[in-house]
């Protein structure tokens, strides 16, 4: 939590912009390290939504690593399936949506030597695949290794609850979760006329022991929320923005996870409130040595929160790399064109470069047999009417693109003319869900 | 300031009061006043744009609907093109609705979904009584071409539309009447990137065609930056620093203006790691605004003048203004002591110190 104190850029009304430029430290290299520093490791993951309209392929063959001790981002735009990835790896998807392939490997060697025997599909070296466990196993799991914070911080919490015991809650399933590893039951209190009527009559009754309690103050102060005493007794509705974000942090850092999935942390606040909570989360995932995976659809946040970037489209990772591959040496088109067409605050283009078209809408029978970004890539060539694989940038297997520009050179000759998708206007025409941000 | 302003608005006040209602008289209670816009000044000059920034609850999306009449204002003048705007009489209000248009933030809302997209379109039209059907229609199709989208289209609804394509809708029926002057409130913050970078050339390049006038509010400082001619500062319901884009961007003089750039996540790796949380707690309630400078209880620099008397527009530059005693070097808030929030070297245990409300 320490923070610059406001009183060192006291010299000229200007000095601020540079001087906070300080780092706190360079990009870090992975390349060596190799695989032995993966907490968590996602392979083609796919998930599909069976709705009325058709089958929506929300998740389509996703694949990546989340290490220790690293802010992993994954951007791309509403629609590209970035929220859907996250539930699905730790196992939120409700119906009518289901998880129908991938894996999901934890490194977890308790688990895993407890499982070699029993089922040892589900077990690789120190690793365990949590789709091949037990769902009680599963569960038992979501807390103390996996933990989520949502967009939205006001309808996220429970409105006729006090913050501070909701936080209590998270502490208490977590307390009872590790006496008891297996069980799911009676995790969770009930809630009902008899305990609103009980609370209110017995001063303190809402909190199931006076541990969770404290631990839940502690826990509020620990996020930067002023007289956390106070703050915990109040409702969600008295807590601005910002404040109920931290709060939410400290709910999901409860169970001290391992793994934090943070889904547009910031989106819903305004910007010096978000630099607030970005630096909180640096701090949080630095003093922790946590892993946090930092869903976003600013490349701004990416640039100042993480490690390595996915860039999702249509429902795939269509390239990641480390921050300096993705930003400096972009491979797909479509990083390239996401890149173009933000206006930069210190540089102002006198023409931004957008990429044409709409992002497609993901409906099973709509999806073409090819590289989904072909009709709005300004490189599309004949070898783009094959779906490419996943490929190594210059065999850099950290640096990889869906794209067969990863390894191949665009060639104008194959290039495929302008009007070339276009023989079906009433399907060009259709709308696309994917139109508006989800902010 | 220049003499081709085409608005000019001049301590535009809109109040809205609570425990105002026959019962609350009976009872004796005071009204209390939330005060979304307290005395802004600004003019937007013939064919630019001026481009109005802050955070939300700041007041800019009320200041942009207050002085295109919108809402009824509790106090202040605007002028469009010299004449009054509250004081017209409803053949000129009829004329000056005509000139003024407005693009709405969300797409979704917006649009009327039980009317096509002709009808939208050309709803003015209908109203002012300006074009038969059959003109109507023709005009619809050409300004939907003129917006990137399909004469075909004219008979769809809005659902059959992405939110890109809609704010285009939103655009082409601001479009209609042949304005001078559209209040752009939002337009691409509900858009995605690719989509958003889409929009912004076409308002430029309708800017260009039209010699259309803008006032693009916005809370998102590179688009500002980008679009903008000059910009216009709003803090808690007033208009802290306006000047022109790249003096702003350059050379902030106002302690919130400097902060706000601070906190923007720039998309390049020089980024990496840069901490930008230099403002600390949350901004006020308007309705009870700190006294003095609205931004002392979050500003690094505070001092006691600051809390005592209100900054007046201090002239930094050639049209650049900031409302900060930092910039007069003689004002007595040299002397005075620096407020208690403003410690030196100790550092605050934790991000939020002000509270919300």
């Amino acid at each position: 939590m320490s923070r610059e104190s406001p009183g060192e850029r006291d010299v000229t009304p200007n000095a601020g912009r540079d001087s906070t430029r300080e780092r706190d430290a360079s990009p870090r290299a992975h390349r060596d390290t190799g695989h032995e520093r993966d907490r968590l490791r996602v392979e083609n993951l796919t998930t599909r939504f069976f709705t009325e309209e058709g089958q929506v392929n929300a998740v389509e063959s996703v694949s990546f690593d989340v290490r220790e001790d690293e802010i992993l981002g994954i951007v791309g735009e509403s629609g590209s399936g970035k929220s859907v990835t996250a539930l699905s790896a730790i196992d939120l998807i409700e119906s009518p949506g289901r998880v129908t392939d991938g894996e999901v490997w934890l490194r977890e060697p308790d688990l895993a030597e407890e499982f070699r025997e029993r089922t040892p599909d589900a077990v690789d070296g120190d690793f365990v695949d949590l789709r091949r466990l037990p769902k009680g196993v599963r569960r038992s799991l979501r807390g103390p290794k996996f933990s989520m914070i949502f967009q939205d911080p006001m309808s996220s919490f429970n409105p006729s609850l006090t913050v501070g015991e909701q936080i209590a809650e998270a502490v208490e399933v977590q307390r009872r979760a590790s006496a008891n590893p297996r069980s799911t039951r009676s995790r969770t209190q009930g809630y009902g006329l008899g305990k609103l009527i009980v609370d209110t009559l017995v001063p303190g009754r809402e909190y199931t022991s006076d541990a969770s309690r404290e631990r839940a103050i502690e826990l509020l102060e620990q996020v930067g929320i002023p007289d956390p005493v106070e703050r915990a007794d109040e409702y969600p509705h008295q807590f601005s923005g910002g404040m109920l974000q931290r709060a939410m942090v400290a709910q999901a850092l409860a169970g001290e996870p391992d793994v934090l999935f943070a889904d547009e942390p910031t989106t819903a606040l305004d910007v010096t409130i978000q630099a607030q909570i970005l630096d909180l989360l640096r701090d949080i995932q630095r003093d922790r040595g946590m892993s946090v995976v930092l869903i976003t659809h600013d490349l701004g946040v990416i640039a100042r929160m993480c490690d390595r970037v996915g860039v999702m489209y249509a429902g795939e990772v269509v390239e990641r790399g480390s921050l300096a591959d993705v930003f400096e040496q972009p491979t797909h088109p479509y990083t390239q064109g996401l890149l173009g067409s933000i206006p930069d605050v210190e540089d102002p283009a006198p023409r931004l470069q957008p990429i044409e078209g709409n992002v497609p809408n993901l409906v099973d029978s709509e999806m073409p047999d090819r590289c989904y970004f072909a009709d709005r890539c300004p490189k599309a060539m004949e070898a783009c009417l094959e779906r490419p694989a996943e490929r190594p940038v210059d065999g850099d297997p950290d640096h990889t693109a869906r794209c067969v520009l990863a390894d191949g050179e665009y060639d104008p000759a194959t290039a495929l003319p302008d009007d070339y998708f276009e023989e079906d206007p009433e399907a060009t025409d259709a709308p696309a869900e994917g139109g508006a941000a989800d902010d | 300031m220049t003499d081709d302003a085409l608005v000019e608005v001049e301590d535009l006040e809109k109040y809205y009061f609570e425990n105002d209602t026959l019962f609350d008289r009976l009872l004796g209670r005071e009204p209390s006043a939330v005060r979304a816009v307290d005395g802004v000044s600004f003019d937007v000059q013939r064919g630019e744009t001026l481009g109005l920034v802050g955070e939300s609850g700041c007041g800019k999306s009320t200041t942009s609907e207050t002085l295109l009449a919108l809402r009824e204002a509790t106090g202040g003048s605007v002028r469009f093109d010299g004449d009054d705007v509250f004081e017209m009489t409803s053949r000129e209000r009829t004329q000056f609705r005509q000139d003024a248009q407005i693009v709405f933030q969300d797409p979704f809302s917006s649009l009327d979904p039980r009317m096509t997209v002709g009808e939208i379109v050309t709803e003015g039209l209908r109203i002012h009584g300006l074009a038969d059907s059959a003109e109507r229609t023709a005009r619809a199709k050409e300004l939907l071409e003129r917006v990137g989208l399909s004469a075909r289209q004219v008979d769809r609804y809005p659902h059959e539309f992405s939110g890109g394509q809609r704010q285009r809708i939103g655009i082409a029926r601001a479009l209609a009447l042949d304005p001078e002057f559209i209040v752009l409130d939002e337009p691409v913050s509900a858009l995605d990137v690719s989509v958003q970078a889409q929009v912004l050339n076409l308002l430029e390049d309708l800017q260009d065609d039209f010699g259309l006038t803008y006032l693009f509010v916005a809370h998102d400082l590179s688009v500002v930056r980008h679009i903008s001619d000059r910009v216009a500062v709003m803090y808690l319901g007033k208009v802290v620093e306006t000047g022109p884009v790249d003096e702003i961007f350059e050379d902030p003089q106002h302690p919130y203006t400097q902060a706000l750039l601070d906190s923007v996540p720039r998309a390049s790796v020089e980024e990496y790691g840069r901490r930008g949380g230099t403002l600390e707690g949350d901004v006020p309630s308007p309705r009870n605004p700190p006294s003095g400078c609205r931004f002392h209880t979050r500003c690094p620099h505070a001092r006691e003048a600051c809390k005592r008397e209100l900054p007046p527009d201090y002239d930094v530059g050639a049209n650049h203004d900031a409302a900060c005693f930092r910039t007069d070097d003689t004002h007595e808030y040299w002397q005075s002591a620096p407020l208690e929030h403003v410690d030196d070297g100790g550092g605050s245990s934790g991000g939020g110190v002000a509270d919300d409300d």
